[in-house]
């Protein structure tokens, strides 16, 4: 009993920070609790969302997560630049720093990053290629439920203390048993292991789904962009993710099971590890940034009210990225020793990816040019991220110069270069595009003034925060360094840098507020089409109907709904009373968020090496497959009247 | 849950589990979900393969540990078992469940065959202390096989769960779209065990 004491709480957590975090989870989950047995909601909170299929709630759950680990890896950086701000300081311990900014970064890049754009798939694409769902709704609530319960067991390792702290890349020999005794490391192995089973099976979701499920007419080529973005990172996904897969499972079993595929001794490598590693690694930015390229697509086209500029060259750019971002993961390694034969490859394999970057960048300009250009929020953070992006992939560009790389390497440069890119890319993307289709999922428009503050706050706070990381860099300051002394002229970039940080977090906090207030306050979006869109998914009201389409729009053009508002045409999304249809629709089931539960108990049972427990869990699983597999009652039909009812209530019903 | 395919498709020579779009799509998304384990098995074999070259650092090497015999076995019962999950699918399409059955109930007699041989392989491997604790070698041999080991495993659990549906429920788009996805899997397992035998056990044995 006492070692099990032990290992739940170690010394470690008599530190004030966490307890103080322990007290406040404890009290919002007990306020959690008593507000739903006050209400009754539990009942509503399981029929409606836990056990939903449907595509538009998931989407709902993957962006509240999303946003709630935004602020979660919000925090630990703020903790590490309040801990840089000046030299020699000591707010944070050496180890505690370390765990912060290894969590930090694993939260952003798998449990922020990952589900946000996987909240964009799910609340958008199936409207805009005219489809009902995705190709299989229980398995897309089986990915989120397994992305939940990972993301809710890499978090409790904060609260019981016993962190990974090996950085998110994880590499050994530190991540071995003999460096890195603990629990701290296999919360991240179990933790990624499970949410990259549910990434896969997403990719495999929306693959299909963007095949096999358009509307009659909808070519590949009329698809809009953010759609061809998704299928090439669907693709991306499938063939990423297996090779991390294989590392983190080779990692857990030189940990519990003493294999030796990354110890010093006995014919292991841990450059194996960096390997396949980067195998996944370096197509996985891609994954993150491919679907904003698609969001900035839409938005600057519907906010310049013109057609997308060059579209088969973005089409064609994508898949060249695509292909090109399997041959550059030795960039990643340039000081390890490979020789400069094999760098000097991967270096102009890197530089090389620049040129479809840069063709799409210009494609953006001239959709612009010659447009009436409207700048609401989502246009704002489209605007903001061209000249960003364009610095950070500059900065990636010498980065990639195998004789740059010996000095920039696991400097600050390095630190700004990504954080430039990850968020002038990808975070600015996905804010674009949630603000872009927040009216359509929620039916109210957020804020714009309050968007504005918050825009300017972060884009202004960014600048502030990472271009003096870039100085840094090249004054030698490296990556990880949890203080420094006075005297080599660090001191001032790093306060400037901090004072940026905070920038940024006043501006998410304005965000969280707008949210709130446009909730209560907010514009109502009655329409529909309440940015005089081009796609399909402004046909529908907002927010859609269970089963989105009553009738499914056939399509002659790209563009589709913008080409029927130019012929006049919009009625015929509208249905005739006499001839509707019942719809068959996927049932809720419980069972995706047993699998969940199921992954959870047996990921825990092997952190801590309890393996009835994980033995418990492994059971659950096959058990969960079994019922699935004899589960036939998975399809109900929504009558026609019911159908007509809701249409009629939208005011969509012709005559 | 059955939405056909267009009409004229239906008096064809189509396969029954391709007669209804869900299912056919279903087949797709299986598709695609091997590619994945494709890459799966090829991670494991590069990392198999480089650090069989490393093996001279510690532990038995390849010629030391493999038997060719019990390998030779597996390797017949496992290519018979893949044809005879052929004579499944080809007695599904020609509409015998019966068939259908006694076929798929042989498959999962020679994977079981397959899987006891194997593990009374590694049983034999681990009493003469020869684990994966080792070398870094052996580490990839008992994992890249194993993981092998245990899909064929699962895949006979599958096949045993399809013969209690199909007997339960008959030939229907969605019992053979099922059958037909098992199918492609125990294929799959099947091309993968010859690159096994090629890269692990008979260049093991050569080199």
């Amino acid at each position: 009993m006492s070692s099990l004491l032990a290992q739940l709480f170690p010394p470690e957590t008599t530190r004030g920070m966490e307890l103080s975090a322990d007290v406040l989870i404890v009290l919002t989950s007990a306020a959690i609790i008593y507000v739903l047995t006050r209400y009754h909601k539990w009942g509503h909170l399981w029929r409606e969302w836990l056990t939903t299929v449907d595509h538009k709630k998931i989407g709902i759950m993957y962006l509240i997560a999303a946003i709630t680990m935004l602020f979660r890896g919000g925090v630990d950086a703020l903790l590490m630049r309040g801990q840089l701000a000046v030299p020699n300081n000591h707010f944070l311990g050496p180890l505690h720093y370390d765990e912060i900014f290894t969590t930090h970064g694993t939260i952003m890049i798998f449990f922020m990053s990952m589900p946000f754009i996987f909240a964009m798939f799910n609340l958008a694409i199936p409207l805009m290629i005219g489809a009902r769902d995705v190709a299989f709704p229980r398995l897309n609530a089986i990915s989120f439920w397994l992305f939940a319960f990972a993301a809710f067991m890499f978090n409790i390792s904060f609260v019981v203390g016993g962190s990974p702290n090996a950085g998110w890349t994880s590499y050994p020999p530190l991540t071995e048993l003999a460096f890195n005794p603990g629990v701290g490391q296999n919360y991240y192995l179990l933790a990624i292991q499970i949410s990259g089973i549910g990434s896969i099976a997403t990719g495999v979701n929306f693959l299909v789904t963007i095949l096999k499920m358009r509307a009659p007419g909808m070519t590949l080529m009329r698809m809009p962009m953010f759609v061809w973005t998704s299928l090439v990172t669907s693709a991306l996904i499938l063939f990423a993710f297996p090779p991390l897969t294989v590392a983190l499972a080779m990692t857990m079993l030189d940990r519990l099971f003493g294999t030796d595929f990354f110890t010093i001794t006995h014919g292991g490598m841990p450059m194996m590890y960096v390997n396949l590693f980067w195998l996944f690694g370096h197509p996985e930015v891609y994954i993150l940034i491919l679907p904003s390229f698609g969001i900035f697509s839409e938005v600057v086209a519907t906010f310049s009210r013109k057609r997308l500029f060059g579209y088969s060259t973005m089409v064609w750019s994508v898949i060249t990225i695509t292909l090109l971002s399997y041959g550059t993961w030795v960039h990643h390694f340039f000081t390890m020793g490979a020789g400069p034969g094999v760098n000097v490859f991967f270096g102009i394999s890197t530089m090389l990816i620049a040129i479809p970057t840069g063709i799409k960048i210009f494609n953006w300009i001239f959709t612009m040019w010659g447009g009436r250009v409207r700048t609401p929020v989502a246009m704002l953070w489209a605007l903001a991220f061209i000249p960003t992006f364009v610095v950070g992939g500059a900065t990636g560009v010498m980065l990639g110069a195998v004789v740059g790389d010996y000095q920039f390497h696991n400097s600050y440069f390095l630190i700004a270069h990504f954080h430039n890119v990850l968020i002038g890319g990808t975070v600015f993307g996905l804010l674009a595009g949630m603000y872009y289709w927040w009216p359509k999922t929620f039916g109210f428009k957020l804020d714009e003034r309050q968007g504005r503050w918050f825009f300017w706050l972060f884009f202004i706070g960014f600048w502030i925060t990472f271009m003096p990381q870039y100085a840094l860099g090249f004054m030698g300051m490296t990556r990880r360094m949890y203080t420094y002394t006075t005297g080599y002229g660090w001191s001032l970039p790093n306060l400037v840098s901090t004072i940026g940080a905070f920038m940024m977090g006043a501006g998410f906090v304005v965000f969280v507020y707008s949210i709130v207030y446009s909730y209560k306050h907010g514009e109502r979006d009655l329409t529909g089409d309440p940015w005089d869109g081009r796609t399909l998914e402004w046909s529908l009201p907002s927010p859609p109907p269970a089963y989105n389409f009553a009738r499914i729009p056939v399509v002659s053009d790209r563009d589709a709904w913008w080409e029927m508002k130019q012929h006049n045409q919009t009625n015929v999304v509208q249905l005739n009373p006499n001839d509707i249809q019942p719809i068959e629709m996927p049932k809720s089931s419980s069972i995706p968020f047993l699998m969940g539960l199921a992954f959870f108990v047996g990921g825990i049972g092997m952190v801590f090496e309890w393996w009835w427990v994980a033995i418990l869990g492994a059971l659950g699983v096959v058990a969960l497959l079994i019922i699935g597999s004899f589960d036939y009652n998975d399809h109900e039909e929504i009558h026609a009247e019911t159908i007509r009812h809701t249409e009629a209530s939208l005011g969509r019903l012709q005559g | 849950m059955n939405v056909p395919i267009e009409p004229e498709l239906q008096n064809t020579q189509v396969p029954l589990e391709f007669t209804d779009q869900h299912e056919s799509l279903k087949i797709l998304g299986f598709w695609a979900f091997l590619a994945t384990d494709f890459l799966l098995f090829s991670s494991l074999f590069a990392v198999y393969a480089v650090y069989q070259s490393r093996v001279g650092m510690s532990g038995p090497t390849p010629a030391q540990l493999f038997h060719l015999g019990p390998v030779l076995f597996e390797t017949v019962a496992l290519l018979t078992s893949s044809f005879t999950c052929g004579l499944a699918v080809y007695e599904m399409r020609h509409h015998r469940l019966k068939g259908t059955v006694i076929w798929l109930a042989v498959t999962i007699l020679l994977g079981a065959a397959f899987v006891a041989t194997e593990i009374s392989e590694f049983l034999g491997d681990i009493a003469l202390h020869d684990t994966w604790h080792h070398s870094a070698f052996l580490s990839a041999f008992f994992t890249l096989v194993g993981t092998h080991g245990s899909h064929v495993s699962f895949g006979i659990i599958w096949a045993i769960t399809l013969i209690i549906q199909l007997l339960g429920r008959g030939l229907t788009t969605i019992t053979t779209r099922k059958v037909y996805m098992f199918a492609l899997y125990w294929h799959f397992l099947d091309i993968i065990w010859v690159f096994i035998f090629t890269v692990v056990y008979l260049s093991g044995k050569i080199i």
